[in-house]
């Protein structure tokens, strides 16, 4: 018998389902991705999960090669609460889009990040339904044309790294679907915290909101439009590497280094631990004022929920023993009938 | 402590084979925990009792309304009872406003204690009234005992210093040893009860209220206007320790047993709503039985946490009340897709929307049968009793586990709340349920098939962690045997009469219906759920007085037994009391095509005996 552990490939956690997303579709990347990034983190096929909820992203279960619930709209973080309490070890996903964890799941998003139970989510943002063919979401932009909204959105957007940080999340994230490179490092770091991860990926959608993303995902534009976090550096973007970022009283401000007035000493310099309003700061970055930050945004350590919850058990198996329930049904007053 | 009651009872004892009281007051008073202690002193002493609480949804409704009484009512008996009593024999009244909302309930020549110190003028106002009720000629009919409860429990308990309010607060103490001297119930319990509450840092006010408690005794024995006690003598019940049980404990402690039959952890998923809430209360105690209780952001929430905790290998439940069952409707859809155990308990309340939070009825049936998109059948099994609680659950969780479906239970308000003397089984002799997860793939030419049947249709419970048996489940439609997504016409049939096969399969792993009474003749009265106490009652009284009725109570809602049909057809008439608009005789009509006859209350109240009585004889001979 071959005892020595099995080196896994990407290919080990390819499902023998056929892929039903639209060709062209961001989705692709991101499982690309995360077919390549699972066996980095070493966790057997067997012992992963991934539970989604409704729409396109939601069908991302099916094309993996591992446990997988394919649940109802919104739900999944409630599933996956329930799984993780079940089962501490087994390492949980939640596969979610904009629709599904901000709308109709925007309950169970916030709990399960306030609670921080240990899986990661990621959250496909695409700024529109796709799979009820192209009406607005809840992070759809005003003024947006879609089906439902022919003279264009009136709602004001939801930020999702702003509810995240809101929720005062311990692992919070941004990446793209096509900056393959930087999604597959964030989603490898989200799968190594301790706690909710949370991943916004952007995402296109090429058949209703096509170029939804461009100017964080086009070559010629993506390096003014988006400025990588990184820990412990200062905040420079640029094509040319030549624009920071700057705390100017309780804002952000754009800096230009390249006149030599403004040092990198001056910036802002990214710290994944720090106060959660700083974090938000980061968040409220909106193309075109400013640009977007994608990496992490935050990384801190928590106790977890499951932790606390298995914890209580424990300590009350040790401080009364294990339950005896013939003991607990003849508790209290009882009197005896005889024959 | 001493525990002796006051020595010897001059008075004379009467000789009574059952008791109905009624405690009401204001809802801050401590009517429950009046009525609650007498019940549990009742069945220690060996009477049979059953109890009946009434109360406000508000915490604390306006002093001294109508909408503020809340009342406690019991009954025990030296023989077997099933209803709290249709009628009272006293009526213990700490207000005019729960005096006037009860006194219609008092026999004739009934006894009537008040409080005679909150009869004032002030008091009068807030009960709407222009003029004191006990002035009224009408209080001609009954034994009326005024008694100044408030100014002599402050005079008992003067020496332990309390504010007024504490003083005050310990009246419904008083009123319970006045209660407890009439009808010779020994204080040894409700003393270990005050006791055990007002422990630490507060045995002042445990010392206050045994002080209330005896003094209350003591003016029992000593007023000329009671001239005697009465004595109720234990019940001849089946030999065997019991003990006093309420239907959400009995419920609680049931999944405790099947958890630890099935050698499962009893993972449950819960939101506060009234009248469930109780059992994740007295579950939340119980984590060194491994339980994990999780309270969830909302009913959607609870139920899917269910689900994933039954996913992952556990023993997925959840509970809740007829609006969060509506709420839970889209999940219970997924798990019966998804096939696996769960078990859903609807404490009925009320309805619809609101409803009456704290009232009881039986209109959630159609709710649990069809509140469910596409077709959907699960099993519905239907609660009698508070002790029935403790079984019941357990069945339910060996049909979820044989048949990997989603099983639910219904309870109500009456049940939850009531209490009855439960004989306490033998945990040794409860059954293993069996339960098993695969561990080799069960398709040798690919991969592990979720969806490979056994005999009763039910699919292998594999769960994650399982080294080659990775697959996924899901809402969509699914192929047979592999699970994967499938849209194809013919297996959507196969597969809509696969899970309506399922549920029909629960048949033969339960016992058949059988009868109370006459195997044939003129009336068959069917029953489901709480209403069994009243209407068994009902139909002994009948054919006592030489009726031509027979008793069928059902348990089993969907499927139906597989005998039903041919008990229908033996009787000339079939009648259905319910709590509803005639929910399970819409059920048995279009199944049996049998004309049933509906008796039907919708008051937030259970039935009379004595109503059941009269219905019957309309048509029975």
């Amino acid at each position: 018998m071959n005892t020595a552990l099995k080196v896994l490939k990407a290919d080990d956690f390819a499902s023998d389902q056929d892929i039903r997303w639209c060709p062209g579709c961001g989705d692709y990347s991101i499982l690309a991705q995360m077919k390549k990034v699972l066996p980095e983190i070493g966790i057997p096929p067997e012992q992963t999960v991934f539970i989604s909820g409704i729409g396109c992203s939601s069908r991302f279960p099916y094309y993996v090669n591992t446990y997988g619930v394919h649940s109802i709209h919104g739900r999944a973080p409630a599933v996956a609460t329930g799984l993780k309490l079940a089962r501490p070890e087994l390492s949980v996903w939640v596969i979610t889009g904009d629709g599904d964890a901000l709308s109709i799941g925007g309950n169970h998003f916030i709990h399960l990040l306030r609670r921080n139970v240990d899986l990661n989510i990621v959250l496909f943002n695409n700024r529109i339904y796709g799979l009820t063919k192209g009406q607005y979401s809840p992070t759809s932009v005003e003024g947006q044309i879609t089906k439902s909204t022919p003279m264009g959105v009136v709602d004001h957007p939801l930020n999702p790294i702003s509810i995240a940080i809101g929720a005062e999340a311990t692992f919070i994230a941004r990446s793209v679907d096509s900056n393959i490179k930087h999604l597959g490092a964030v989603l490898k770091r989200a799968a190594e915290h301790r706690g909710t991860s949370f991943v916004e990926v952007y995402q296109n959608c090429n058949v209703f909101n096509d170029g939804a993303f461009s100017y964080a995902q086009d070559k010629a534009t993506r390096d003014d439009a988006t400025v990588e976090l990184e820990h412990g550096k200062p905040m420079i973007f640029g094509k040319n590497k030549d624009k920071g970022i700057r705390l100017k009283g309780f804002s952000l401000e754009v800096v230009d280094l390249a006149e030599g007035k403004v040092k990198e000493d001056d910036l802002l310099f990214h710290d994944e631990q720090a106060d959660p309003a700083l974090v938000y700061l980061l968040s409220r970055m909106r193309h075109p004022q400013f640009p977007e930050p994608i990496g992490v945004f935050r990384n801190v350590e928590h106790g977890t929920f499951e932790q606390a919850v298995r914890g209580q058990i424990d300590q009350a198996v040790e401080q009364r023993g294990r339950g005896d329930l013939q003991k607990l049904l003849s508790s209290g007053d009882t009197w005896t009938v005889k024959a | 402590m001493s525990t002796q009651a006051p020595s010897a009872i001059e008075k004379p004892v009467e000789h009574v084979s059952g008791i109905t009281v009624r405690l009401v007051g204001d809802s801050g008073d401590g009517m429950q925990l009046l009525g609650q202690q007498l019940t549990n002193t009742s069945a220690l002493l060996g009477n049979d009792v059953a109890t009946f609480p009434d109360f406000p949804a508000e915490i604390r409704a306006p002093r001294g309304t109508r909408a503020g009484v809340s009342g406690f009512q019991v009954q025990f008996a030296s023989h077997e009872v099933h209803t709290p009593g249709d009628t009272l024999d006293a009526l213990v009244a700490m207000n005019p406003a729960a005096l006037v909302t009860n006194l219609a309930d008092l026999n004739k020549g009934g006894l009537l204690i008040v409080n005679d110190d909150s009869f004032e003028e002030k008091d009068l106002k807030l009960a709407k009234l222009n003029t004191s009720p006990l002035e009224d000629p009408s209080m001609e009919n009954y034994r009326l005992i005024k008694v100044s409860m408030t100014r002599l429990t402050k005079e008992a308990v003067s020496e332990f210093g309390l504010s007024t309010k504490e003083a005050d607060r310990c009246k419904n103490f008083f009123a319970m040893g006045l209660v407890y001297w009439l009808y010779g119930r020994n204080m040894d319990a409700t003393l270990r009860f005050i006791h055990g509450k007002f422990s630490a840092g507060k045995s002042t006010i445990a010392a206050a209220n045994e002080k209330a408690l005896r003094a209350g005794w003591a003016y029992g024995e000593t007023i000329e206007a009671l001239g005697h006690s009465y004595s109720v003598q234990p019940a001849k019940l089946t030999a065997g320790t019991y003990r006093n049980i309420m239907g959400n404990q009995a419920l609680a402690w049931g999944l405790l047993a099947a958890a630890q039959r099935s050698g499962k952890e009893l993972f449950y998923g819960s939101y506060p709503i009234t009248p469930a809430s109780d059992i994740l209360h007295e579950l939340a105690r119980y984590k060194n039985f491994g339980v994990c209780t999780f309270q969830a952001e909302d009913e959607i929430a609870a139920v899917c946490a269910a689900i994933g905790a039954s996913y992952g290998g556990q023993m997925g439940v959840t509970t809740s009340s007829g609006p969060g069952i509506a709420l839970k409707a889209e999940a219970m859809g997924l798990a019966l897709m998804l096939e696996l155990p769960l078990l859903v308990i609807d404490v009925q309340r009320g309805g619809p929307s609101t409803g009456l939070p704290t009232k009881t009825e039986q209109a959630d049936l159609l709710q649990v049968m069809f509140g469910r998109n596409g077709e959907s059948p699960l099993p519905v099994l239907a609660a009698r009793s508070p002790g029935d609680c403790f079984e019941i659950v357990q069945e339910a969780w060996m049909l979820a586990t044989q048949l990997m479906l989603p099983v639910i239970v219904l309870s109500d308000g009456y049940i939850a709340n009531g209490a009855e003397p439960w004989k306490i089984p033998d945990v040794s002799k409860l059954a293993p349920i069996p339960v098993s997860h695969p561990q080799e793939n069960n398709n040798p030419d690919g991969p592990f098939k979720p969806y490979l049947r056994n005999e009763l249709l039910a699919r292998p419970w594999a769960i994650p962690g399982t080294p080659e048996l990775m697959h996924r489940v899901g809402g969509i439609e699914k192929e047979d045997g592999t699970g994967n997504i499938s849209y194809d016409p013919e297996n959507h049939q196969k597969m809509v009469h696969i899970r309506a096969q399922k549920v029909a399969n629960a048949a033969k792993l339960l016992p058949p219906q059988s009868v109370e009474g006459p195997a044939s003749g003129d009336l068959l009265v069917l029953s489901w759920g709480g209403t069994y106490g009243a209407c068994l009652t009902a139909v002994q009284q009948a054919q006592s007085a030489g009726l031509s009725v027979a008793h069928a109570h059902l348990r089993y809602i969907n499927p139906f037994p597989s005998n039903l049909g041919e008990i229908l057809a033996r009787y000339k008439k079939v009648l259905i009391p319910e709590l509803n608009m005639g929910q399970l005789r819409m059920l048995v009509r279009s199944r049996y095509l049998v004309d049933a006859i509906g008796f039907n209350k919708i008051k937030g109240k259970p039935f009379t005996v004595t109503e059941l009585v009269e219905k019957i004889s309309e048509h029975a001979k």
